[in-house]
């Protein structure tokens, strides 16, 4: 069981098939658990009321956002080294759910914010460098789309992520400097320090993440295999043409 | 590399528009803001520092495409990447090229709109220094990106989203010196650090030009 072993389709295709279902399930459970439990069996906030619950989806997909650019860092960065080329596709097939995340918590915090700041928008760091990360992720997909030979577009795609990653880095410290922020820092780690996240919302809160995560995986999986049947079918028709 | 660069400016000179059309450009964003905010000379100064940042990246992506497509398509682009001088070099002295063309016209002639905007007279150094440091980044990031798109047939639109991303940070910190300038607080931090990405993208980003540039022309 080596990465390597799954640069050929084939052996992808039929982990990824075994896999799929199991993940999916576990996925669905895990997201159904979680946020029944932190939507109906945890309490109120004594500030924030029921507006609290939206962490729920809110955090995970925040979350998310930023670990699925990594790992399409990390898969540019492995097709470009090892020519691999099923990671070249896992990152192809993580950017739309990447941003489809990005997304969700930017929509999520607009409804959170509304009632608790007063105001659906505001040039917070944290919020803007969220739509940077969204606008960096509608130029890799479309590069993607622009470019026709598939291996050419790979690589630019991937040279992109590479550069793109260090300029998203530095507009998050940019970010920072530009404005103060209104948004709380991130209290999951302060277990033991003060203003911690309450235990009731703890365990919850690390189901939904889980279950982000399951969610993220399976559907990179599938969408990989996707392309792959893509590109199959790619290659028929072309070999029916000449034929 | 010399000849490169006078070849360079020379065409950018003769195709009509290289000088004139990203200030040209520029000079409208400086009309057209005040006609679209009002007047008011108090309202203008505070955003002018903004307005006259991004009216110079704007400018700057303009003429972004003209770097590599010609050369592309009359397959002149083949020739420098097969001469002995190394493609990093080439891409380094395309981006000279734009940033003399663009870049350094821009910054001369920001003091003038910024007249018109209304600038705080404590801004003007400022202004030309931040444009001055922060313009040669804005045509590096630029050529990485025209580098990217030169396969692309009709690129403009995907290289400006491509960019523009990419110009948050030389923006944010151009914009602050200026800010800062104009209200005669301290500019050492956001200077330092807007020349810090200037040389940082002046060092690294010919490398990933070149290997873009290969890519498209294998």
């Amino acid at each position: 069981m080596s990465l390597w072993e799954y640069a050929n389709p084939k052996k992808f295709m039929e982990t990824a098939a075994r896999l799929l279902p199991v993940l999916a399930v576990l996925a669905a459970g895990a997201l159904v658990t979680g946020l029944v439990w932190g939507f109906f069996f945890t309490p109120d906030d004594y500030k924030q009321g029921a507006t609290v619950k939206i962490l729920f989806i809110h955090v995970p997909a925040a979350m998310m956002a930023v670990n699925a650019w990594g790992m399409m860092l990390v898969a540019s960065l492995i097709w470009l080294i090892r020519r691999h080329h099923v990671s070249a596709l896992a990152a192809k097939a993580a950017a739309p759910i990447g941003m489809t995340f990005t997304l969700i918590a930017l929509i999520t915090g607009a409804f959170w914010g509304q009632p608790m700041w007063g105001t659906w928008w505001e040039w917070d760091p944290r919020l803007t460098s969220f739509l940077i990360l969204f606008l960096f992720y509608l130029g890799y997909v479309a590069l993607w789309e622009a470019v026709e030979n598939p291996d050419t577009a790979a690589d630019l795609t991937g040279l992109l992520c590479i550069v793109g990653s260090v300029f998203a880095g530095l507009s998050r410290y940019a970010v920072k400097f530009w404005n103060q922020g209104l948004h709380q820092d991130s209290t999951i780690m302060k277990v033991g320090e003060k203003d911690p996240l309450d235990v009731a919302y703890y365990v919850p809160l690390l189901i939904c993440i889980a279950g982000f995560v399951l969610l993220f995986v399976a559907l990179v999986l599938l969408r990989t295999v996707t392309e792959i049947r893509v590109r199959r079918l790619a290659v028929l028709q072309a070999r029916e043409r000449l034929a | 590399m010399i000849a490169l660069l006078i070849r360079d400016l020379r065409l950018a000179m003769r195709a009509g528009g290289g000088f004139g059309l990203g200030l040209a450009f520029f000079l409208l964003v400086a009309v057209l803001v005040p006609l679209g905010v009002g007047p008011e000379g108090r309202v203008l100064a505070v955003i002018a520092p903004g307005i006259l940042w991004v009216g110079a990246l704007l400018a700057c992506l303009l003429s972004l495409d003209r770097i590599f497509a010609l050369d592309y398509e009359d397959g002149s682009l083949d020739l420098l990447a097969t001469a002995p001088i190394p493609l990093e070099g080439v891409v380094a002295v395309k981006s000279l090229a734009h940033w003399l063309v663009t870049g350094l016209p821009l910054t001369l002639a920001a003091p003038v709109l910024a007249v018109l905007l209304h600038l705080p007279g404590a801004g003007f150094g400022w202004l030309v220094a931040s444009l001055l440091l922060g313009t040669p980044a804005l045509s590096v990031i630029g050529t990485f990106g025209a580098a990217l798109t030169v396969g692309v047939k009709r690129g403009g639109l995907l290289l400006s989203l491509l960019v523009l991303p990419l110009y948050v940070p030389t923006l944010i910190f151009g914009a602050e010196v200026v800010k800062r300038g104009a209200a005669g607080m301290a500019v050492e931090v956001p200077l330092l650090l807007l020349g810090g990405i200037t040389l940082g993208a002046a060092a690294l980003l010919p490398f990933a030009s070149a290997l873009a540039l290969r890519i498209n022309l294998r």
